[in-house]
């Protein structure tokens, strides 16, 4: 040991570290970034969260509940379903965690003395996002309406009508139902990134690159070449990770085992996709791995599968929906959990199949054909 | 006039003007060059030189900033995708997949352009290559000259019109050098246009052409006797005792444009004639010195050439 030498080494290691300027950069940049993004846009009692209300009668004690349960800053109808089942295609894509439903002749009933039943359809298959506002809603929907109709609080009015709740998909709140489809996704992202992230940095880095640029290839030829083989071993991932979740933690698939494959093999090309954006956009592979960490680390935070969707401010929201996968978590809960039809998240496919067409546009025009 | 330039035209190369700089640093000025068909031409100058920034703007790796050019008869600018499948480039170093076999290395570059049967053109330039039974060692596991062997057989399996050597021959020993060279007479002979490169002297007397490139521009390009005759240099050979302190009497001397030892004698050079007789006169009377009138060697030449640009250069 001497420490000269190690001396030496230590001032060689940061006067190359000072030149990679984009490391250097990432160093201070990401901690930052990163710190107000995540911080500002967690939230695990989430608020405001989306609900579908199904009224089939326009009554003043219906339109009192309404407003309670927006009062209550829990709920927030976002849309009025005209059917049931149309309710449950929001609830099932995802579009809504809540479906209130008022029945026809509520108001008649709640003074006949018959306690109708207010139904509330919970997606359950996020406990964290649901259980608060599930918990909140009997109290806090009977007290604003008893303040509305100006009754006095008696043990008669306080059963004036029942709020039969129904948890959907996920009634006794496992947690494992909700995470392993989540960490399929995660998992997924992490290896398909890395993959093809390193791609076109590593021929440059070997030298390879001059030779195939003096060929007759096209970028695009390049792309999907080098993709393509990621894409089987992405399958395979995905069915290992699905088939295992079955085995070993019991995850139903109530929907369609085959649409989940299709969709999880767009989901796997359009990770792949990003990770070869990055790959043509830096310079070396150090490179390439820090923006895979960059891109990944939102992903896990915002996109629903660690803190709740619902929750997050709308800016926050408005990034979460640039990201594969927060589109894909909700294809798969909706077809695992819920049996969610290819027309429940045709949206959330169309938006990976966009996603992944603008990075491999990107990744075209990016790619340095030449030397220069 | 294009499409039958192309076919039967004598003229693989032309280019004019060409220039390039990186990060406005001049790499190379104004370059004009022509090489016909079926000829080997030597691409001589010294390290940083702009040899292969020239080749890759030949073969459609760099865009010139200024000038034009034809390779093939296609234009260098616009029809890079027509170069690249009739052009071969050699890579200074070696740039095949170091961790694919020989054989899969032949393969891929089979397949990229378009071969009928990947696997026996593969199989074929193995035994050309005289790597049978070595196929399926991986590239990177191959010693210099291997390396060198098999950059080549690539480069010329989908048989090319134009081949661009870049340095191919560095750090290659003197017999896999011999046998390199055999082959791009080979090929040179049965038609293949083939512009290399080089630092070697040696090499370059194996060339039908040659052109010298310094600080980016070209100096002299010719046949060497031409090239020796332009230089218009008058050259002594020297020899007798202690040529070292003779050689640092000579430097310096008005006339004596250049001192290099060659072997057991000095080379004494200069581009006036009249002034070099006059500054050699004084060391005649010398008795144990013995004078003889040589021509100039190529490399006499060469640093000749490489003196004078310098001087300009600064």
């Amino acid at each position: 040991m001497m420490l000269t030498r190690t001396r030496a080494m230590f001032i060689k290691e940061f006067v190359q570290l000072r030149r990679d300027r984009l490391t250097f950069a990432t160093m201070i940049f990401i901690p930052v970034v990163q710190l107000l993004l995540f911080g500002y846009a967690i939230n695990t009692t989430p608020r405001h969260l989306p609900t579908a209300v199904l009224v089939h009668e326009d009554s003043d004690l219906g339109r009192s509940i309404l407003a309670a349960l927006s009062n209550t800053s829990y709920f927030k109808v976002t849309r009025l379903a005209r059917s049931e089942a149309e309710m449950d295609h929001w609830i099932r894509s995802g579009e809504v965690l809540f479906g209130v439903e008022i029945p026809a002749g509520f108001e008649r009933s709640v003074r006949r003395g018959d306690r109708p039943a207010l139904l509330v359809v919970a997606d359950a298959s996020d406990p964290v996002a649901s259980g608060t506002a599930l918990g909140a809603l009997e109290g806090v929907v009977r007290t604003a309406l008893t303040r509305d109709r100006g009754l006095p609080e008696t043990a008669e009015q306080s059963a004036a009508f029942e709020i039969r709740q129904h948890r959907r998909y996920n009634p006794a709140a496992v947690t494992s139902l909700n995470i392993v489809p989540g960490l399929l996704g995660t998992i997924l992202t992490m290896t398909m990134l890395i993959f093809t992230a390193l791609s076109v940095t590593r021929e440059v880095e070997r030298g390879t690159m001059e030779s195939l640029l003096a060929m007759p290839i096209e970028p695009i030829e390049i792309m999907l070449g080098k993709i393509a083989p990621y894409v089987a071993i992405g399958f395979i991932q995905a069915a290992l990770i699905i088939a295992l979740g079955i085995i070993l933690f019991e995850v139903p698939v109530v929907g369609s085992l085959p649409l989940l494959a299709a969709l999880s093999t767009l989901f796997i090309a359009t990770n792949l996709s990003i990770g070869y954006t990055f790959s043509t956009v830096a310079q070396n592979q150090l490179q390439a791995i820090q923006m895979s960490f960059m891109f990944f680390l939102p992903n896990i935070l915002l996109s629903g599968f660690m803190f709740p969707f619902a929750g997050m401010p709308r800016w926050a929201q408005w990034v979460g929906e640039m990201l594969p996968l927060t589109h894909y978590i909700r294809i798969v809960r909706g077809i695992m959990l819920k049996g969610a039809t290819l027309y429940d998240v045709h949206g959330e496919a169309l938006a990976l199949l966009g996603l992944m067409l603008l990075a491999m546009t990107l990744a075209v025009r990016r790619f340095r054909r030449t030397l220069d | 006039m294009r499409a039958g330039d192309r076919q039967n035209g004598t003229v693989a190369v032309e280019v004019e003007g060409l220039s390039k700089s990186f990060a406005g640093r001049m790499v190379v000025r104004n370059l004009s060059m022509r090489v016909l068909r079926g000829q080997i031409y030597g691409f001589l100058g010294p390290n940083g030189s702009g040899k292969t920034t020239t080749l890759r703007m030949l073969c459609g790796l760099l865009t010139p900033d200024g000038g034009t050019g034809r390779a093939l008869g296609y234009d260098i600018l616009t029809e890079r995708d027509r170069i690249k499948r009739h052009v071969g480039y050699m890579t200074q170093r070696f740039s095949l997949y170091q961790d694919l076999s020989i054989q899969e290395n032949l393969e891929f570059v089979a397949r990229i352009y378009g071969l009928a049967s990947p696997e026996q053109e593969a199989k074929a330039a193995v035994e050309r290559l005289g790597l049978v039974g070595r196929e399926h060692q991986l590239a990177g596991a191959l010693s210099g000259g291997w390396k060198q062997r098999l950059a080549l057989g690539a480069c010329i399996l989908p048989k090319p019109e134009l081949l661009l050597l870049d340095e191919p021959t560095a750090g290659v020993d003197p017999k896999a050098r011999r046998e390199f060279w055999a082959e791009i007479h080979k090929l040179a002979a049965e038609g293949m246009t083939v512009l290399v490169s080089t630092h070697y002297m040696d090499e370059a007397e194996r060339c039908h052409e040659i052109a010298y490139i310094a600080y980016g521009e070209l100096l002299a390009q010719g046949t060497i006797p031409k090239v020796i005759e332009n230089s218009h240099l008058k050259t002594y050979t020297v020899s007798g005792p202690d040529l070292q302190s003779l050689a640092n009497r000579l430097l310096g001397i008005p006339g004596i444009d250049m001192v290099a030892p060659f072997g057991a004698s000095l080379h004494v050079a200069g581009r006036d004639a009249s002034a070099l007789d006059a500054a050699v006169a004084r060391f005649r009377d010398e008795r144990e010195l013995s004078w003889t009138l040589s021509s100039p060697s190529l490399e006499d030449v060469f640093i000749d050439l490489m003196s004078r640009s310098q001087d300009n250069f600064r």
